[in-house]
């Protein structure tokens, strides 16, 4: 393959169309919501993240975001990997992402793991791409943490 | 009415660059003949910043090993070689816009320059610089005007200035191909206006002002003018006293010369009642520790050890254009901007930002890419080792209008060959498809 082809494997193509996850939803279940807006000035990339948290499981994510294909792909790979998934293991997958993110290309996704979110291993290699892909990562972290507030 | 540009700009008077000498031109620039991991570079990002020929580079490196001193002070021989260099630079970048040489203020970049003039403005406010310094003032009441096409460095000073002040910022606004109405600016300009700042040449659409008649409205009202030429100075002849502005801002990066210095030009009875901006040494007559005095112009702006072996540099990107021939760089790059425009409006789901093809046009183009987000098209041109901006241009507002948060911008130089805009063309016809946009 080449760079580009890593980069923009298939699968981020499709989920940059599919955006599973998006537009933003109200919450009106039994648990507790938080919400992040993140940008990134360099590029425009924009998302408003919506987490619900209940019983302790990440019960709801949606999303409303603007942004390249790596960052819209991103966040609709996410939203399918954290649904239901314990709140303490869903900050686990953030950090886990966030490490091969900042490798420069040196840690391979363990797709075990991360799933699909594994194709984006080829994006450490591009570091102006870097804050494209973590963007809803740090919007679901963030969000996370006001639920629990 | 449409934009009218300047007729220098319309007829170029000369033949532009032939393809084999933009070949020849393209030896003195090493870095052309680079590689992007194993492509041969196609730089098209000469808008954000241009490409160095060896003899500039050299002309700095020639300055640190033989003539290297702080200037203006010292009596030793080599203190007076230097301060000759750095003063036969100012004297070559003031007659490369047509201006006298104390005209012409070192700034680090136009953004400084633009700076420097409101901070002066806003000192005059304060009552700094007595009543000469009082056609400088601001205050509620009065206006400051700007378009809706600038790029921030033109728009985030004069808010600035506003708030500081309690005067007012305006802004003529753009059409929906993103031209400027003389109609809306003679409204906008008006007998409250104490200053009318904007661009030469838009750095996203790549189209010429019509500084002519703007500067008339501003002169029938009294304002001071300030122009950005940060897109024409290293594309167009460019002559200051002719175009009768107040003051004019430029960047030497985008002009074959280091970053780290531009210039401020201002009309010299105007600096010489300018208060500064910067205070220190080297622009003072008489210190006491109450007070102090003074330089005149350009000095007094100059505050601190400046930016001399840049500033020597520049002076030899002057003379390399100049020695080329801006009319025919214009023409060459006219012929390029043309190409650009015709070639992306021809392919499908592409949308050139402002005016289209047949309006006279700097070789600078901003497009938008149908379901593909700018950061990816230039990803994939870059895979192709073609150079482009994407983004904002640091131009939000006029993104915003045109409908957009980003785009995507080739821009070219003397350097650049018909070869090079080809090869943007066939790749940005790639785009759609390899992305899958419908």
């Amino acid at each position: 393959m080449s760079g580009l082809e890593q980069l923009y494997q298939q699968i981020i193509l499709d989920h940059a169309k599919a955006r599973h996850g998006s537009p933003l939803q109200h919450y009106d279940g039994d648990g507790r919501t938080g919400e992040s807006h993140q940008l990134n000035p360099v590029c425009g990339d924009e998302i408003t993240l919506r987490a619900a948290v209940a019983d302790g499981r990440v019960d709801a994510v949606s999303w409303d975001g603007a942004g390249c294909a790596i960052s819209m792909a991103s966040a609709s790979v996410l939203t399918d990997l954290v649904q239901g998934v314990p709140r303490d293991e869903a900050i686990t997958l953030v950090d886990a992402f966030r490490e091969v993110m900042r490798s420069r290309g040196r840690i391979e996704a363990d797709e075990e793991v991360l799933g699909d979110a594994a194709a984006f291993s080829g994006v450490s290699r591009f570091p102006a791409r870097v804050k494209c892909a973590m963007l809803a990562w740090v919007a679901l972290e963030e969000s996370l943490l006001a639920a629990n507030a | 009415m449409p934009v009218v540009a300047t007729p220098a700009t319309l007829t170029p008077s000369h033949a532009g660059l032939t393809d084999a000498e933009v070949h020849r031109i393209r030896n003195d620039f090493p870095i052309l003949g680079t590689d992007v991991g194993g492509t041969p570079l196609v730089y098209l990002d000469s808008g954000a910043t241009s490409q160095n020929p060896t003899s500039v580079m050299e002309a700095e490196q020639e300055f640190y090993e033989q003539r290297n001193a702080a200037v203006h002070r010292g009596a030793h021989s080599l203190a007076v070689d230097a301060t000759d260099a750095y003063e036969d630079a100012r004297a070559a970048v003031a007659r490369f816009i047509g201006a006298r040489t104390r005209e012409l203020v070192w700034t680090s970049n136009a953004t400084e320059g633009i700076n420097l003039v409101a901070y002066a403005m806003s000192n005059a406010s304060l009552g700094r610089g007595g009543a000469a310094a009082q056609r400088f003032a601001v205050g509620p009441g009065d206006s400051i005007v700007v378009t809706e096409m600038e790029h921030h460095a033109n728009l985030i000073p004069w808010q600035e200035l506003a708030a500081r002040t309690g005067a007012e910022l305006r802004f003529i606004p753009v059409d929906d191909d993103g031209a400027l109405s003389l109609e809306a600016a003679a409204a906008v300009i008006t007998g409250t206006t104490r200053i009318v700042a904007f661009s030469h040449a838009s750095n996203v659409l790549g189209t010429i002002n019509p500084v002519h008649e703007l500067v008339a409205l501003a002169q029938d009202v009294g304002a001071l003018t300030l122009l950005d030429a940060c897109q024409s100075v290293p594309h167009l002849p460019v002559d200051a006293t002719s175009l009768d502005v107040d003051f004019l801002v430029f960047s030497g990066h985008k002009m074959l010369g280091p970053t780290g210095i531009g210039a401020l030009y201002g009309r010299a009875e105007l600096l010489d009642a300018m208060p500064p901006f910067l205070t220190g040494g080297s622009m003072i007559t008489t210190v006491t520790m109450e007070r102090a005095e003074y330089l005149p112009a350009p000095n007094r702006f100059e505050a601190g050890t400046q930016r001399i072996s840049q500033a020597v540099a520049l002076g030899a990107a002057a003379n390399y254009l100049s020695e080329t021939g801006m009319d025919r760089i214009e023409a060459w790059e006219g012929r390029l901007g043309a190409l650009l425009v015709e070639g992306l409006s021809a392919i499908d789901g592409v949308r050139v930002l402002g005016p289209g093809a047949g309006v006279p046009r700097i070789g600078l183009a901003a497009f938008d890419v149908d379901g593909v987000h700018a950061h990816d098209v230039g990803q994939f041109l870059d895979d192709k080792g073609i150079a482009v901006r994407v983004g904002h241009h640091c131009a939000q507002p006029l993104h915003r209008r045109l409908g957009l948060t980003a785009s995507t911008r080739a821009s070219t130089y003397l350097y650049t060959t018909t070869d090079e805009v080809e090869a943007v063309l066939q790749a940005v016809a790639q785009v759609r498809p390899f992305f899958g946009a419908q």
